[in-house]
């Protein structure tokens, strides 16, 4: 067993109400540069819909993830390396500027400088891609609150996968929103296709990053990347990704995303995994059977023998305390409501969802009778059949047994704390029946409903002194300061429009660890 | 040919621009690591590049593997082979047109993309332009070497200009027998030898980023968080990248 940390969060679905506010501040702190005016390391989705960018979860389209071969290991969905480096002068399945959208800007000037005249003069929108005048056809959020739905839904693929009979009455009755960022898998596929080897997991809390230093362009890791999350930069060339607010995570922050959440939804905190687990559990045959493999890679961090293997991992104290407090831990392998994006796709994503009731609620509140009463709210999600497959096909590959167990913890979470509320006998029998217990519906309470900020943020800082047992440092000089004597000269002229300059020192530490099995 | 002209060309002029393409290789990786990229376009444009692009590219790496035969190896080697002199001839012809042809269409097609699709063109530095000059050059002499060396007159290379060209790397240059060489192999090497020195400015340098060792490395790689927290190291590659969202 080799313990390592892996930085996780959780979004509970339940309280999303689309505001895109974790949208627009990831975009003004990350993605407001030029070459990144398409791209939205957070987006949030309506559901049903075709996602950005659109019907990314096609991957007989798209070919990202990994696909089981039947020798038992994984390969590439986007094909062997030697497919991936014969078909490197062009990739043959790369989404183009009108599959995410054409950015655009308005031509704003004229409304001050335009003389005067009968009609208000208008500012008209101009493509950043090719600078010339546009019709706006589309955007990273085109589809939101399902606008357009009855031409534009049929394009979903996870639509299209539950069957077509239900459909509409499925359109009439259900919707929610699904924030995306990058998953931070454990088992990468963007990682595994880049042919230059710029992408990386990091050791210390598995945080994906691009080397933008190491990044040729190859373009690889977008198609492999089966969440579409790598984006490239047409500017400078290189793919960039949701850094999972690293800077801001080290030192014990937030990401902005989770930070600026008005809904309070954002869950991040430590699980621990066993790092030979990993393929194993991505390779396992039974797609159902990957949601309980990704589970059980999930060590339990109250286990003195994961303890132990933590601390001779060298993983700090402060660390492994806070892997104890983690509220995604509890969300995912406690109170077992948690479930990950599309298992399916095996890179074991690290971004998890806690499925939504309130849809269900609103279908049984509009019949008239009581939503919060348990045999109501436990019947409705047997029975509202087409939202739960729909979920199903999100969350666990299409089985809709776990969803129905999420859904009916939370229902009875519903239930048992309305009786405590109105000062009523609580019915001890509503916990049992989920498999739970009465204060552990009270824990999961605090953590779902009253949400505090200490409980939904367990983010303990990077320790500098791990520093010293890297054989990676040492590669910069101190005199490599801005404006230092060492400091680098500006880089080639005019080589690339983009202004290549880089100053200082960059190390390009090796990679330390190797995974025992490597599958090809 | 003059002699000082012909060693300012043939002596003088390769050692400058393989002076400028070594150290200048050497200075833009130690300083623009960030700038070294393929700075594909196919995000704006695919259905061209799909053809133009392998053509071109697989065309080359062909080009470049007749190059080295044909320059680095001498007569006696491949004779030790046991390839006769019309048997190498008709090869070299062979596959030398073959793969000419695909990069004559490729650069084509290429060119026209990149001046005919308005995004493609609008991310073209003054530096693509000059390369794409400089490489047309070289390509457009380089056929015309198989043309009129090979097929329409005979000039055996392989006596003159590949004994110059070895002759460079073991500090004994030859100008006279690049003097004696026709016009246009004269011309391609002249025009190569600029091209390998703007090489290093431009997004050619993405040539030696072959990644040959995805073969081999394992799927995926783990490294240590960067351990200089808090710690400017000056500015990075991606600060100077300038703002496109101006309204043009």
């Amino acid at each position: 067993m080799r313990v390592m940390a892996q930085m996780a969060m959780v979004m509970n679905l339940d309280k999303c109400i689309g505001c895109h506010t974790c949208s627009v501040t990831c975009k003004q702190t990350w993605t407001n540069r030029a070459g990144m005016e398409y791209v939205w390391f957070n987006n949030v989705e309506t559901r049903p819909g075709q996602g950005y960018p659109r019907t990314y979860e096609d991957q007989e389209r798209w070919k990202g993830g990994w696909t089981r071969k039947s020798n038992g290991r994984l390969a590439l969905r986007s094909g062997s390396r030697l497919k991936n480096l014969a078909t490197i002068f062009a990739s043959p399945t790369l989404p183009g500027i009108d599959d995410y959208y054409e950015p655009w800007t308005y031509d704003y000037r004229t409304l001050t400088d335009a003389p005067l005249q009968e009609h208000t003069p208008v500012a008209r929108p101009k493509s950043l891609i090719s600078g010339r005048d546009m019709a706006i056809r589309w955007s990273a959020n085109w589809d939101d609150n399902l606008a357009g739905a009855p031409e534009l839904a049929n394009d979903d693929p996870v639509l299209r996968k539950v069957s077509d009979k239900v459909k509409l009455e499925f359109e009439q009755s259900f919707m929610f929103y699904l924030p995306r960022i990058c998953e931070h898998c454990l088992n990468p596929s963007c990682a595994a296709a880049c042919p230059a080897g710029a992408i990386y997991k990091r050791n210390e809390d598995g945080i994906v990053l691009v080397d933008q230093d190491r990044c040729r362009g190859w373009r690889k890791c977008v198609t492999a990347c089966p969440y579409k999350k790598i984006y490239f930069n047409h500017r400078t060339g290189k793919a960039e990704k949701c850094t999972f607010c690293y800077p801001r995570i080290e030192v014990g922050m937030p990401t902005v995303c989770a930070e600026t959440c008005v809904g309070r939804l954002r869950y991040l905190g430590l699980v621990f995994y066993d790092m030979d687990a990993v393929l194993p559990a991505a390779s396992v045959e039974d797609e159902h059977e990957l949601l309980d493999a990704q589970r059980h890679l999930i060590l339990d961090p109250e286990d003195p023998e994961v303890i132990r293997s933590a601390e001779k991992e060298g993983i700090p104290h402060d660390w492994i305390e806070a892997a104890r407090r983690s509220p995604v831990h509890s969300l995912i392998n406690e109170y077992r409501v948690a479930l990950p994006l599309h298992p399916e796709y095996r890179t074991m994503p690290m971004v998890w969802y806690i499925p939504p009731l309130s849809p269900v609620v609103d279908a049984v509140s509009e019949t008239g009778e009581d939503a919060e009463n348990r045999n109501n709210l436990f019947a409705a999600i047997e029975s509202l059949r087409i939202p739960v497959e729909y979920l199903a096909e999100l969350f666990t590959a299409g089985d809709t047994g776990p969803v129905n167990d999420s859904l009916q913890r939370l229902a009875a979470m519903r239930s048992y704390m309305r009786d405590i509320n109105l000062g009523r006998e609580t019915d001890e029998e509503i916990p049992r029946s989920v498999g739970m217990d009465g204060e552990s519906i009270h824990r999961m309470y605090r953590l779902l409903a009253l949400a505090k900020y200490e409980d939904r943020y367990v983010i303990p800082p990077a320790h500098a002194e791990q520093a010293h047992s890297l054989e990676a440092y040492a590669a910069g000089c101190s005199l490599d300061t801005e404006g230092g004597p060492g400091m680098g000269g500006p880089g080639a002229g005019g080589s690339s429009r983009g202004g290549p300059v880089t100053g200082g020192k960059v190390s390009l530490p090796t990679p330390r660890v190797r995974r025992p099995e490597d599958g090809e | 040919m003059n002699t000082t002209l012909g060693t300012v060309l043939w002596v003088i002029v390769p050692y400058v621009c393989a002076a400028i393409f070594l150290v200048g290789h050497y200075w833009r990786y130690r300083y623009d690591k960030f700038g070294w990229t393929t700075r594909s376009t196919q995000i704006y444009e695919s259905r061209l590049l799909r053809w133009g692009s392998p053509l071109f590219h697989f065309g080359m790496l062909a080009v470049i593997g007749g190059h080295v035969i044909g320059l680095l190896a001498p007569k006696g080697w491949t004779a030790a082979l046991g390839i006769t002199d019309e048997g190498y001839h008709v090869m070299a012809v062979g596959l030398g047109l073959a793969a000419g042809l695909a990069v004559v269409v490729g650069l084509t097609l290429l060119i026209l993309r990149r001046r005919m699709v308005g995004p493609v063109f609008r991310s073209t530095s003054r530096m693509d332009k000059l390369m794409y000059a400089g490489l047309a050059l070289v390509v457009l002499t380089g056929t015309a070497n198989t043309v009129v060396g090979n097929i329409i007159g005979h000039y055996d290379y392989r006596e003159g200009v590949s004994v110059w060209f070895r002759g460079l790397f073991f500090l004994d240059p030859h100008p006279e027998l690049m003097g004696a060489a026709p016009f246009t192999f004269q011309a391609h090497t002249l025009t190569s030898s600029v091209l390998f020195a703007l090489w290093p400015f431009t997004r050619l340098v993405h040539v030696f980023s072959v990644p040959i060792g995805y073969l081999w490395r394992p799927y995926v790689l783990y490294r240590s968080r960067d351990t200089r927290m808090g710690e400017r190291r000056g500015r990075r590659g991606w600060e100077n990248v300038e703002d496109g969202s101006r309204t043009p």
